[in-house]
């Protein structure tokens, strides 16, 4: 029978569990040893910003919280690859991200601590980036349109955007993807497989071998990456990323890790999973096996391990202060932002609430 | 000055500002070569090329999605639903994030976009083609609703539209597409938003309407001033946010109000309007605020449509009986 076309899924890694290369041909990125201590220091401060924010939830201190425990090596593996003029849109967990970008971690806390200034970012390249999506899988179609945007205004710009393993089901990733592959738009679509959709796993949400082949259909290039060894997402993303820049096309990255943690502080994971499957996960652990490797390049030791947590220490707790000192805002604040000006109802409805505010009623 | 239909005045419209605002796109399914199924877009893309006047593929979320990105990151895009009825598919898309954009970002972000659509029944369309759907964006915060009933007021009001830098759902009548024709000079003047307009001056009654429904609503007021009464109709043209003064207005002049419109009377925005008469006017009022709608179901096919839709003898026949209650 003759073939009408073929396809397969390369599987990226550098960098095993326990830190050791399985490949010499590093990328050029990853022989810069400052620069690997840099994305290293960023995966442990996403990881202390992570602990303050449920420890802030716990003491009733902060709302619900999606942790991203497990993710440091693809979150900031994604968004060390953007250039700063490039656009992401991340769905809700993707701090490691975001921190590179330029959101802090009190815009981070203000968010989940009910206020809308946390995604105000102020600083660039974070401030033309999309907020956080909290329904499903709805950003790579903002994605999309950026790219769309870009191509049209003929900057050598590219949208990424990051979606789980179960946001890949929804149509709006597919949506994504395929105007993407249709009209050869400078769109990345990241899938930060972590293997768990709240308590729906990874083989309940496609019986495809691989998430990364959804691309295939779209027309993409497609890879799947260890998403616990950053070189490998680094690179998968640097290269998909390059490519789209060129007018090469999309690309779907699939980084493989896995959510250690709830899904969020409102959940409770081991209603649906066994302690053993999350013990063997902590043996992927990124952050430890980049210490690792670091370590045996003499890059790292324990001394600067400690210096960099403390430093991490006071930054946070810095930021956590910074938030909890934030007053609320105003309450004319929740109506300011529904249209450019306000229409003369909503202005009679804001002196109402204001009037109510100072007790007139 | 050639007169020109309402769809031809939506295409004068869209090629006005497409020229003079490099940032204007449109965006949805056929709307390229072929110019629209309604033809809405009819030589757009032989003037302003394919990257412009953009062929999606078949996927109504798709557009909708798209669209948010692109308003987001600076461009004024303006998609359109084939028929209101395959709006839905858009609906998560604008409601979660072409409506609250601003809000969310504390204004970082905006989503300057229009969403078009063909609207309502009366052309003899197949199932979910003749929909009265409005009042399922009406109650949606940081939307504007628009609905234009003449080709002046389609020219004026989708120019307003595209400029406005928030999100406008914008309903087209597609039963009065062709129905006359007026002069309407291309001069890019365009019309305010959040306006009512008064389209006939009267004493005895005010009649509210929008849309398609504006023609059986102006036939009535002609039939009414045969008898003698002299009814002042009022055409909302944008429905959220609504210009209640203008209504206010002329139920303290006549004290009298019916309201028709073409969608069902459950939860329709007629029910909005007649709470805030009773709301802010009711001392106003000389009898009670009658509704005349459609019926609470869905559209039926063809051969019986034309009972969904308010008759110009159903609105006489109301505002006779308003008359006479009080």
């Amino acid at each position: 029978m003759p073939i009408a076309a073929k396809f397969e899924i390369e599987y990226l890694q550098y960098m095993d569990a326990e830190g050791k290369l399985v490949r010499e041909d590093l990328p050029e990125f990853a022989r810069d040893t400052k620069q690997m201590v840099e994305l290293y220091k960023l995966m442990v401060s996403t990881r202390v910003f992570d602990t303050k924010s449920i420890a802030l939830q716990r003491t009733g201190k902060l709302g619900t919280y999606a942790s991203c425990l497990g993710h440091e090596a693809t979150h900031v593996g994604i968004g060390s690859s953007l250039k700063p003029e490039d656009v992401l849109a991340p769905s809700y967990r993707e701090y490691g991200a975001q921190l590179y970008r330029g959101v802090r971690p009190r815009d981070v806390y203000m968010y989940w601590g009910g206020d809308e200034r946390g995604n105000d970012y102020v600083n660039e390249p974070a401030r033309h980036d999309f907020a956080w999506s909290v329904p499903i899988g709805t950003q790579c179609l903002h994605a999309a349109g950026s790219a769309l945007a870009f191509k049209i205004r003929k900057e050598k710009r590219v949208a990424v955007c990051t979606i789980g393993d179960g946001g890949s089901s929804k149509s709006d990733f597919y949506g994504a993807i395929n105007v993407a592959g249709a009209r050869d738009l400078p769109l990345v679509a990241a899938i930060v497989n972590n293997q768990w959709a709240i308590s729906v796993p990874r083989k309940i949400q496609s019986g495809a071998r691989t998430l990364a082949q959804k691309g295939i259909a779209a027309g993409l290039a497609c890879i799947q990456v260890d998403g616990n060894d950053i070189i490998a997402v680094k690179k998968a993303m640097g290269d998909a990323i390059e490519r789209a820049r060129k007018g090469d096309g999309g690309s779907v990255v699939e980084c493989v890790t896995y959510r250690l943690g709830d899904h969020t502080t409102a959940d409770d994971a081991r209603r649906y999973r066994g302690k053993e499957e999350v013990e063997d996960a902590w043996k992927k652990d990124p952050v430890k096996r980049l210490r690792a490797w670091l370590e045996a390049s003499k890059a790292w030791d324990q001394k600067r391990e400690d210096a960099w947590q403390a430093e991490c220490d006071e930054w946070m707790d810095n930021e956590v202060n910074t938030y909890l000192e934030t007053k609320a805002q105003p309450v004319t604040a929740m109506f300011d932002y529904t249209f450019a000006e306000l229409p003369a109802d909503l202005v009679k409805q804001r002196d109402e609430a204001m009037a109510l505010e100072k007790g007139a009623h | 000055m050639a007169a020109i239909t309402l769809i031809e005045a939506v295409t004068q419209a869209l090629a006005y500002e497409m020229k003079h605002d490099p940032s204007v796109v449109v965006l949805g399914e056929d709307v390229g070569v072929n110019g629209g199924v309604f033809r809405a877009t009819q030589g757009l893309s032989e003037k302003f090329g394919e990257w412009r006047v953009f062929d999606t593929p078949l996927d109504e979320t798709t557009i909708a999605g798209v669209t948010v990105g692109m308003a987001a990151q600076g461009m004024r895009p303006i998609a359109e639903a084939q028929f209101e009825g395959f709006i839905y598919p858009m609906m998560e898309q604008i409601v979660c994030h072409a409506a609250r954009m601003r809000n969310r970002t504390r204004g970082r972000l905006t989503c300057p976009a229009v969403f078009r659509a063909p609207w309502g029944g009366g052309i003899h369309a197949p199932e979910h083609h003749s929909e009265a759907n409005e009042h399922l964006f009406t109650n949606v915060p940081g939307l504007r609703v628009v609905l234009p009933s003449s080709p002046a007021r389609a020219y004026g009001l989708l120019l307003a539209a595209i400029r406005d830098p928030d999100p406008v759902i914008f309903f087209e009548p597609k039963r009065i597409y062709r129905q006359y024709k007026e002069e309407v000079p291309d001069d890019g003047e365009a019309l305010p938003l959040d306006v009512c307009f008064v389209l006939r001056d009267g004493t005895d009654i005010t009649l509210v309407t929008w849309g398609a429904q504006v023609k059986e609503t102006l036939e009535a007021a002609e039939q009414l001033a045969k008898e003698g009464i002299s009814a002042e109709v009022i055409d909302l043209a944008t429905l959220t946010p609504l210009d209640f003064d203008t209504i206010a207005e002329s139920v303290a002049k006549t004290g009298r109000c019916v309201i028709v419109h073409e969608a069902p009377k459950t939860a329709g925005f007629g029910g909005e309007i007649a709470a805030r008469i009773a709301e802010e006017c009711i001392y106003d009022l000389l009898a009670p605020v009658v509704r005349v709608t459609g019926w609470d179901i869905h559209t039926p096919l063809y051969r019986l449509e034309n009972k969904q839709l308010p008759s110009t003898a159903r609105v006489v026949d109301a505002a006779k009986k308003t008359l006479a209650a009080g």
